[in-house]
């Protein structure tokens, strides 16, 4: 047996590094699944939610606007406002026990992670939307596209740029806390951890461990969402066509790449 | 001359406020409208309810003599003939000067990518943005805004293109550019309903001059009539205060 603090680090990581590695792959799996899943709830919701009737709409199109709107306000009342780990079990022991339904584990976890993102994201993606200045809505109205043609191609590309790095405050917060679905048995990074303890109880060693993956995760994920966002944002020049001491020099209208910049 | 845009009676209120009482106004074919008045006024607001930006309280607004409130004419082919030019330029900032241009014939008019390319190319080079194609918005001066703006109006095809005051947010020395380029659609035949505080610009080319005031419109007539020879006291004192 190890003597020392690096020597049992070492030693339970040699023991369980296949189980961390599965347990790992897991919490990538929920965290990522879920984010995007997550992010897609939220940008239904958010979308449905800043649907505007004029005030000539007729009671058949007022009606059914209310409703959705009211019913999609209880769904983020609900999970904004209880802990995931009370959601994980009402959903999943309920759907046990009332509907029968015994689901896969992670089939549970990554179900539970993205309607609780959800909820967050269509408040995140809603804050975006509201964010962007009317006028851009306006010119858009102005040439004829219609609302979903609006938000599609004007509105939505500059507000999930301006709220990404929200986004990628969700997913950090979704590596970190899939772990509490450890309570309904899903072989997460947490619950290969606890597994791990039983036979030597060497719990700070583990954590410790534990802690690593976890930072490292979050660590590289926040790195790829930057290079994401400097991806989307563009390059900071731009290419100019044509001479502009020569006026009749040949104009080219395809993009040639970055080679080319302008002051 | 034909009417392409008539409205009558329209009324508009912001809560208890009443901007526009009981307007009646025609635009004909190929003409110039320049609409002046101070701000308040209700002449932007004008301009917006005939682009359905604001729902009218009630009145008719007509094009080329059909209802467009009473749900027959598509808001859609509607808003590709009457095209709009913001005072804040309004260019879709996620798109390139080019794409600017584009998204509206491709989504709208139904064209191809390669034909509403070309489109775009020619009336960016029209305007003199030709050499920025590849630009993003926040990456031009106001001047050039405002000429990719008025491009990517032109690139629809419309009848009829609204100014919503094109000049008051720019910096002087961009005005002329501006003006420049709204001088030479003028010429062109194009139908332009113009709200501005240019007066040199609602002399040299407009046909008619429209002066609102306080939510009606207080006098209207050629040029001459309406700037050299103004009947209502409130157009005098205006004109004194602008000339």
């Amino acid at each position: 047996m190890p003597s020392t603090f690096f020597g049992w680090v070492g030693f339970l990581a040699k023991q369980y590094g296949g189980l961390f590695l599965r347990g790992t792959a897991n919490t990538l799996l929920i965290a990522i699944t879920g984010t995007i899943l997550g992010f897609l709830i939220g940008l239904l919701v958010a979308i449905a939610r800043t649907i505007q009737l004029g005030p000539k709409a007729s009671a058949w199109k007022r009606v059914p606007v209310k409703i959705l709107h009211a019913v999609l306000g209880v769904y983020i009342e609900v999970f904004r406002g209880t802990p995931m780990i009370v959601q994980a079990m009402v959903i999943y022991y309920g759907a046990l026990q009332y509907l029968g339904l015994d689901m896969p584990r992670l089939v549970a976890a990554i179900f539970i992670v993205s309607i609780n993102t959800g909820a967050y994201m269509a408040e995140i993606i809603r804050g975006g939307i509201i964010s962007i200045d009317k006028g851009q809505t306006e010119a858009a109205h102005s040439i004829g596209l219609t609302h979903w043609q609006t938000m599609v191609s004007v509105v939505l590309p500059q507000a999930i740029r301006n709220i990404m790095p929200s986004i990628g405050n969700e997913f950090v917060v979704n590596i970190k806390d899939s772990s509490v679905l450890n309570v309904i048995s899903v072989t997460e990074l947490f619950f290969q951890a606890k597994s791990a303890t039983g036979a030597y109880f060497r719990y700070f060693e583990t954590y410790f461990i534990i802690a690593l993956i976890y930072l490292t995760l979050t660590f590289s994920i926040t790195r790829i969402l930057r290079l994401i966002e400097k991806k989307m944002d563009g390059p900071e020049n731009y290419v100019i066509h044509g001479s502009q001491s020569d006026s009749h020099a040949a104009i080219a209208v395809h993009e040639e790449g970055n080679n080319g910049t302008c002051d | 001359m034909e009417h392409v845009i008539e409205v009558s009676h329209l009324r508009k209120s912001f809560g208890s406020h009443e901007v526009l009482k009981d307007v009646d106004f025609v635009a004909s074919k190929g003409e110039v409208t320049c609409i002046i008045g101070s701000s308040g006024s209700g002449k932007s607001t004008l301009l917006r309810c005939i682009n359905l930006l604001e729902t009218p309280d009630s009145g008719v607004i007509r094009f080329h003599g059909e209802d467009i409130q009473d749900g027959k004419l598509s808001m859609a082919q509607y808003h590709a003939r009457v095209g709009m030019v913001f005072q804040q330029f309004n260019l879709f900032n996620n798109m390139t000067v080019l794409k600017n241009c584009m998204v509206g014939q491709m989504k709208v008019l139904g064209r191809s990518a390669a034909e509403s390319e070309k489109n775009a190319v020619r009336f960016l080079e029209k305007v003199g943005m030709i050499q920025f194609i590849h630009a993003k918005p926040r990456q031009l001066s106001g001047g050039q805004k405002q000429r990719v703006a008025i491009a990517r109006a032109l690139a629809m095809d419309p009848e009829v293109l609204l100014f919503d005051e094109p000049t008051s947010a720019l910096d002087p020395e961009m005005v002329g550019e501006v003006l420049t380029v709204m001088q030479d659609l003028a010429k062109s035949g194009l139908t332009m309903l113009v709200v501005t505080h240019e007066m040199g610009f609602a002399r040299n080319v407009a046909h008619k001059v429209v002066f609102m005031d306080g939510g009606v419109i207080a006098e209207q007539g050629a040029p001459e009539q309406v700037l050299d020879n103004p009947q209502t006291p409130r157009l005098r004192e205006f004109l004194g205060k602008v000339l």
